[in-house]
């Protein structure tokens, strides 16, 4: 088929380059339709719902009327001439969920990324048992988010869960805490599980950074004497670097979408509220398809910046292109 | 305006002050990792010091992985009033959670539909992604590493934000509350990540075999299909494995497109067991029910754990 309607050469028949090429078209389109599908219609249609009054009865009929910008920012004048702006931009909820998930973001990832640079240097070091040490930090990984959710709910339950029983029995703490259930605890609880479940794949990611360090330098530097922790310093460190930039890359972006475990460990609760729960809310529970749209292109619109300003600045080769 | 700065400000002293704390707090561990596996076997008072510190910290590290897992095993053993004592040894064997998840039929449904929907998510997105990342991988063509990175930002995407126009798009299909539906919606992430990861395995693969399959005469599709399969196996198993685990744990889009509970995931009805109030969660069943469906998963993680650190570093994709 590809053969009929190309251009043929005089007689030689497409070069190797063309005929590869081609050949690489036809590999690449059913790949590529199928995001077309999946990925970039519905994007177009979220977004395009964010700029119309959609709801759940309307969505289906055709009678979503096209709002401009009134998901975002509205002005009303009421009748007796007073003015009132409204919209997501305006809405207190909305900056609560955003301040909720950059400090998630920003706490989760610090926490993850440090810690995950310890276990990394532990499993990266030769001692007897690390095979064993790298399998049990694989469980919390392996642990589905709902699953471990639930798990933690259950220790951190007020009345019959382990962890306020272990602080008692220790005496850090005189009455049982309902971590999950009071404001200025629920997002520490988020930050627990999610750093148990998660800095694991950081230190795998980590580790695999640290491997591919020469190990003579080490042993260069541990011949003329110099302290480990200055080794660290000015060798290890710098040449981590890259790994380490494109693992913290990888987790902001997921801790910016974080929705299944808050869902699940502090439903209902102002004080961990994200973004993508907060549209979530918007468009199942209130069916109002506009604002919660209005609410996920600008979680999008904010992902979409994040990548382009860490891309310019960090200078990160993602694609690995450049290396080859 | 100016509040808006010196608010700005706060926020970025916190930040500072936040990772300061925490490399504060934590460079003395570094401090007794690194001091430990560099001094070798002396026998100084200093460096056995330093070496018990360093087993101390691996001890923490497998305790704190472990016993989260360990003490939902133990609840799922216990019933009756015994689930409400806090122990760390089971003081009681019994099976009742286990017979009553067991025993609600929608349990055993609800594992068919994952275990359907993940499985044929993968085996399809691995079969577009083999040719695919073939022509990634080895064909030189203009817009390659935009096209790449283009894969890349998918996989990537908050899922919140295709959400209304995919549930949209289901609805139209006519295949919402479905399993058709999770099987079309997850190819979102299992497509990107397969193609990403087997791209960067074929990439590796050494030039010479190809060039030797084109001397002799074969066309692309041979190549793949004759040369590069067979090597490809184990890069295919690890990344299949890694797209499973993903589609099996999605919550999201499970969430929003299923209604009745008959065509739930494993995931959706672990999260939405719950008992007449909220004093009643059923705490026993849901540990029981959280066992089953991990014990699996980590049987073959621990299994296939070396190349799944390999797949996992060449995604950089969490699973």
């Amino acid at each position: 088929m590809t053969s009929n309607t190309a251009p043929r050469g005089a007689d030689q028949g497409p070069s190797l380059q063309q005929q590869r090429a081609r050949a690489a078209f036809w590999f690449l389109a059913p790949m590529l339709l199928m995001l077309l599908i999946v990925a970039a219609w519905p994007l177009f249609r979220s977004i395009s719902f964010s700029f119309t009054d959609a709801t759940a009865d309307t969505i289906f009929n055709g009678q979503a009327q096209w709002t401009g910008f009134d998901n975002y920012i509205e002005r009303r004048v009421r009748d007796n001439g007073e003015v009132r702006w409204r919209g997501v931009l305006l809405d207190g909820d909305w900056w609560n969920a955003v301040w909720n998930t950059v400090r998630f973001s920003i706490a989760s990832v610090t926490l993850e990324t440090t810690l995950g640079l310890l276990v990394a240097l532990v499993l990266n070091a030769e001692f007897k048992g690390r095979g064993l040490v790298r399998a049990a930090i694989l469980i919390p990984w392996a642990i589905p988010t709902i699953v471990s959710a639930r798990m933690w709910g259950w220790m951190l339950n007020d009345q019959f869960g382990i962890i306020n029983h272990m602080l008692q029995a220790v005496g850090l703490i005189s009455d049982p805490i309902a971590w999950t259930a009071r404001a200025d605890t629920a997002m520490l609880a988020v930050l627990i599980v999610d750093v148990w479940k998660t800095t694991p794949f950081m230190a795998l990611l980590i580790l695999a950074g640290l491997q591919m360090i020469p190990r003579d330098m080490y042993e260069a530097a541990r011949l003329d004497g110099i302290h480990p922790f200055k080794v660290f310093w000015r060798v290890t460190l710098p040449l981590l670097r890259p790994a380490l930039l494109v693992a913290v890359i990888f987790r902001v972006l997921d801790a910016l979408r974080i929705f299944d475990l808050i869902y699940v460990l502090t439903p209902q609760s102002d004080a961990t509220v994200t973004m993508s729960v907060l549209s979530y809310r918007e468009i199942q529970q209130f069916g109002d398809y506009g604002e919660g749209s209005a609410m996920s292109t600008m979680l999008f619109l904010i992902i979409t910046a994040f990548v382009l300003l860490y891309i310019k600045l960090g200078k990160v080769d993602l694609s690995g292109e450049r290396s080859k | 305006m100016i509040g808006m700065f010196i608010g700005l400000l706060q926020i970025l002293l916190q930040f500072v002050i936040f990772v300061g704390g925490t490399l504060l707090v934590l460079s003395p561990f570094y401090y007794a990792v690194l001091a430990s596996t560099e001094r070798g076997d002396d026998q100084t008072f200093g460096s056995i010091l330093w070496r018990i510190a360093f087993w101390v910290i691996v001890v923490l590290i497998c305790v704190i992985a472990v016993f989260p897992f360990y003490y939902a095993i133990m609840t799922s053993f216990e019933s009756g009033t015994a689930i409400f004592s806090p122990n760390l040894l089971p003081e009681m064997i019994s099976f009742d959670n286990y017979i009553s998840v067991f025993s609600g039929r929608n349990f055993i449904r609800s594992v068919g539909n994952s275990v359907l929907i993940a499985g044929t998510t993968v085996v399809a997105a691995l079969f577009l992604a083999v040719t695919a990342s073939y022509a990634l991988a080895r064909v030189r063509f203009r817009g390659r590493g935009l096209l790449l990175m283009t894969i890349l930002a998918v996989s990537m995407f908050p899922q919140i934000a295709v959400l209304s126009g995919l549930y949209e798009l289901v609805k139209l299909f006519g295949i919402y509350n479905t399993p058709f539906a999770l099987m079309l919606s997850y190819t979102i992430f299992t497509l990107p990540f397969t193609v990403w990861v087997l791209t960067t395995f074929m990439r590796d693969l050494p030039i010479e075999i190809e060039e030797a399959a084109i001397v002799d005469g074969a066309t692309p599709w041979i190549i793949i299909t004759k040369v590069f399969m067979p090597l490809l196996w184990p890069a295919l198993v690890t990344t299949g494995l890694l797209a499973f685990i993903g589609a099996w744990n999605e919550f999201l889009f499970a969430l929003t497109f299923t209604v009745s509970e008959t065509q739930r995931t494993v995931p959706v009805a672990i999260a939405l067991l719950s008992g007449a109030s909220v004093q009643e969660i059923p705490w026993g069943p849901i540990m029981a029910a959280s066992v089953i469906v991990t014990v699996p998963l980590i049987i073959l993680v621990l299994i296939f754990q070396r190349k799944i650190v390999a797949g996992l570093t060449a995604g950089g994709v969490k699973g």
